[in-house]
């Protein structure tokens, strides 16, 4: 990749799908940070006796989740350019070289990690972590009739409180998840069906990540105990006003980045 | 072919670390052969984050997948959580690659590093849908190997073993190989006997259905061979490893494992002569690789693998003589690996070594460590490791004075002629390393690990007593309550009770098979993991065998006595390793023969290999094992300590 010119900040947009799924989040960013080294890729890392690549993950997968719609932004050291990768101000940068750039890492990436978008930032842009308000979701679960299931999602939506135990610190605390569940549905989809295990029914949901975020198994297990999670993907993330009536991704699968909403006072956050 | 992935994907929901299972590294193979080939399933008994870095596996892997008409992938024990989920869903042992069934495979191979790791030999075949036993294998079930360095005492498996392999495995490998292919097509009605026999006829290749023990008086008192069987198994030694520049490709797994790190070997064997070392005795001569094929290696490796740091192994990586060519080659300033860390384990033991170590760490450090083994100088001219109090002393200076503020011991206890003093010297020794440390910073500490020691076959120690479990938690009790009295010093010690059980499996003949399955089948799988061990498990399984831990384990063998490895040779002279241990005995120390003349040991007359090494002059440092030491401290009186014991 002699000649690649990228801007100093970067926000990568990436899909974890198929068997590569049941990798940890801490799993994926070693895989990450070794495909990097091995794209020759000039990373910026942090000062003192252990230095790590200056790379921030946005919300942690759990493990087992697909998603086509995971994101990392990631800093490059000018000083440690090479011929194979310079370093070029935002307005130089190329797409036909962010594209080669993008296939490039997939090559590099185990089977199921496809980087599917890069894009330069300017330093400005809210942090991934704190922007994203909400996930989009498809849930694949057996056990239950679509039509079991469907009443149960009902049930769900009218409650005032959904409560779930949840061990924090070692200990047991109850949560109600009721806030955070924004939509749920089950989808009407041709149904698949696991060998010996029953059918395959698959909801669509939408789960607020703060102040604190729900869990694909949480979810299902707060429709019934019978209620098995077999997949889950994630199929959005969504940065949002306060208001919530403007919304956008971090960055879209065409490389636009989202550089902030209106009427919302974004701090401004470095890397 | 079948997969098992749309079985085992719902459990991996439900299970710890569901990574394990997957497969999908870098430099896995991807399965693009016909159904003409002979399949193997290379098998590591412990975790997969144990299992994946063996290099002995990856070897084998890289090199039957070369081949035409050979497909190899992987299976690794599945933890207790995922092997309760196959088991309630019918589900076998299957492959990491493509989740292939283990009856898919002709055959199933397992590396055997660890003792402890027996059980869950059993286990996996028992997953795998195989008869445990040799005799109820047919002509359609899968042939059952193992190699690696376990197998130099492979009789506590030999009932469930078609063949056991002593030695290098890259020739061995290919030649097995070729007659289970020909095996194969002698037709459906094959008979299992002729596969014996034909693999028997292979050089290094063990078949222990051919020989039948013979015991008198409780006692093994030696084999019955069939006749075309060898009288003894040699090992097989591969004499150039310039030639195997294996494993190819690396294999980079998805999620972290032991020795996560690109790994090179550098030379294999080793002559420092430590008496207590089997690896050392066994893997002799020492064979080194040209330094510029482990350049190659490594740049070559870092640039396919992404990784930032590579470990340059073998058993005393000072002493390859190209040490510091290669190491200032990957770390001079604008070279493709300067920023990649290199790290040495097995250090020896002196400033040295240590300045190597400060030189190509400074981007980051890994932990140092240094193995002195012996409390006391006697001791340690005991078990011929030569090192002087003053040579561990310059070490830890060095390490303290060039920026580590923690330094690893490891010791021994439980060792031939051991005295009180000879213990409690270990933490005398350790803390004043500390006192040294805090003279150049206050925080420095240092952690004493303390293991009990097995006398392992084919090491001169091979007849002499063991410490009882009881004994070695005295013995530790005495060491804690020294350190307790030191700051910055910590202890910590292997559970004597483990001791005690790889001294079983260790040192057994024939018998355990039926303890190793008896504990088996009460659960005792994962015996490497202290959550999973029980010594009583052991102990039971023992005497409901008419047999003990005194009888088994602990007793001193008379020379004349029929050792359970007596029809199996790691090349080393019977005489050798007998005089090794009278001169143990009276605290003598041996040379290293890399640099002093020969004292026949039998490993380099027996093959007609020898010596690779670079330089004819020994590394400069240390005096251990080089002769330029022997005397320091003066000379010592002989210890008289009774050769064998009729203790019983």
């Amino acid at each position: 990749m002699i000649g690649l010119a990228l801007p100093e900040r970067l926000r990568l947009r990436y899909a974890k799908l198929g068997k590569v799924r049941f990798t940890s989040q801490r799993d994926l960013a070693r895989v990450m940070e070794r495909a990097m080294r091995r794209a020759t890729l000039p990373l910026a890392h942090s000062a003192g006796f252990s230095p790590r690549p200056l790379v921030s993950f946005g919300l942690a997968l759990p493990t087992g989740c697909a998603s086509r719609a995971e994101y990392l932004d990631l800093r490059l050291d000018p000083s440690r350019a090479t011929d194979a990768v310079g370093i070029v101000g935002l307005d130089d940068v190329d797409v036909g070289e962010l594209a080669r750039f993008t296939s490039r890492m997939s090559e590099l990436l185990p089977d199921g990690i496809d980087v599917t978008a890069a894009a330069g930032l300017t330093g400005a842009e809210p942090s991934l972590q704190e922007a994203v308000a909400s996930c989009d979701w498809e849930l694949e679960v057996l056990g239950v009739s679509p039509a079991v299931l469907a009443g149960r999602v009902e049930q769900l939506l009218e409650a005032d409180a959904v409560q779930v135990a949840r061990e924090r610190k070692g200990r047991i605390a109850t949560d109600d998840i009721r806030p955070a569940i924004r939509a749920l549905s089950v989808l009407d989809r041709p149904r698949r069906e696991i060998d010996g295990l029953g059918e395959v029914v698959t909801l669509a949901a939408s789960l607020s990540t703060h102040p604190r975020g729900v869990r694909p198994a949480e979810l299902c297990g707060a429709l019934g105990s019978e209620v098995l999670l077999v997949g889950a993907c994630r199929t959005h993330q969504w940065m949002e006003n306060d208001d919530r009536t403007a919304r956008a991704e971090p960055l879209t699968e065409d490389g636009t980045v989202c550089g902030g909403l209106p009427d919302r006072a974004i701090e401004v956050q470095d890397g | 072919m079948t997969t098992l992935w749309d079985r085992v994907e719902p459990l991996l929901w439900h299970v710890a670390k569901p990574a394990r299972y997957i497969g999908g590294e870098d430099g896995s193979f991807r399965d693009l052969k016909g159904d003409d080939v002979v399949r193997w399933l290379l098998c590591y008994p412990d975790t997969y984050e144990i299992g994946l870095p063996n290099q002995g596996l990856q070897i084998l892997y890289s090199i039957l997948n070369e081949r035409d008409d050979a497909a190899a992938e992987r299976a690794y024990a599945p933890w207790t959580d995922m092997e309760a989920s196959m088991r309630a869903a019918g589900i076998p042992l299957f492959s990491v690659e493509s989740t292939r069934p283990a009856a898919e495979f002709d055959v199933i191979a397992f590396n055997l590093s660890a003792e402890l790791t027996y059980t869950n030999v059993l286990n996996m075949l028992d997953l795998a849908d195989v008869p445990l036993r040799t005799a109820a294998r047919g002509p359609g079930d899968a042939v059952v190997l193992a190699g690696g360095h376990c197998t130099y005492n492979p009789e506590p498996l030999a009932d469930f073993l078609d063949a056991a392999v002593l030695g290098d495995g890259e020739e061995v490998v290919s030649e097995l190989h070729d007659a289970i292919t020909a095996w194969h097509a002698t037709g459906e009605d094959r008979d299992r006997r002729g596969l014996h026999r034909a693999l028997a006829a292979i050089e290094g290749v063990y078949v222990p259905s051919l020989y039948t023990p013979r015991y008198e008086a409780g006692r093994l008192a030696g084999y019955d061979a069939a006749d075309d069987a060898p009288r003894t198994v040699e090992k097989r030694t591969v004499a150039d490893l310039a030639d195997w520049p294996y494993p190819r490709a690396q294999l980079v797994p998805l999620t972290e494992v032991v020795h996560d790190r690109l790994n090179v070997e550098v030379f294999r064997g080793c002559t420092r002569g430590c008496r207590f070392c089997q690896a050392g005795m066994i893997t002799r001569p020492v064979r080194e690789r040209p330094k510029d094929q482990v350049l190659e290696l490594v740049r070559d490796g870092i640039a396919r693998t992404g990784y930032d740091e590579v470990a340059l192994t073998s058993l005393s990586t000072a002493d390859f003589s190209g040490i510091e060519d290669v190491v200032g080659a990957l770390t001079e300033r604008g070279s493709s690996t300067h920023d990649v860390a290199v790290s040495l384990p097995s250090l020896r033991v002196d400033a040295f070594t240590v300045a190597t170590a400060a030189a190509i760490q400074q981007v980051r450090r890994t932990g140092l460590t240094f193995a002195p083994e012996g409390g006391t100088w006697r001791m340690r001219r005991v078990i011929n490791k030569l090192i002087s109090d003053d040579d561990l002393f310059s070490a830890i200076d060095a390490a303290f004075s060039q920026g580590w503020r923690r330094v690893k011991l490891y010791f021994l206890i439980g060792l031939p002629t051991e005295r009180d003093e000879d213990v409690v010297a270990i933490a005398e020794l350790a803390a004043e390393c500390v006192a040294r440390g805090r003279r150049h910073h206050r925080a420095a500490s240092v952690t004493a690990s303390v293991g009990g020691f097995v006398p392992k076959c084919n090491t001169p120690f091979q007849w002499h007593t063991m410490d009882s479990p009881e004994e070695l938690r005295r013995k530790v009790g005495m060491l804690r309550d020294v350190a307790r009295r030191t700051n910055g010093l910590e202890i910590r010690w292997h559970d004597p009770d483990a001791t005690a059980a790889e001294g079983i499996v260790s040192r057994g003949d024939r018998r355990i098979g039926g303890v190793i399955e008896r504990v088996w089948r009460d659960g005792g799988t994962f015996q490497e993991w202290s959550e999973h061990f029980s010594l009583p498990r052991w102990l039971k399984a023992l005497a409901a065998e008419g047999l003990d831990l005194e009888e088994t384990a602990l007793r001193a063998r008379d020379r004349d006595e029929t050792l359970p490895w007596a029809h199996l040779s790691a090349g080393l002279h019977p005489d050798f390793l007998w005089d090794d241990y009278a001169a143990s005995l009276r605290a003598e120390g041996v040379e290293d023969c890399r640099w002093t003349p020969c004292y026949d040991c039998g490993a380099c007359t027996t093959y007609g290999t020898e010596h690779v090494v670079a330089s004819a002059a020994p590394p400069a440092g240390g005096s251990q094992g080089t002769g330029q030491g022997l005397d320091l401290n003066g000379p010592t009186a002989p210890v008289l300590v009774g050769l064998s014991s009729t203790r019983r």
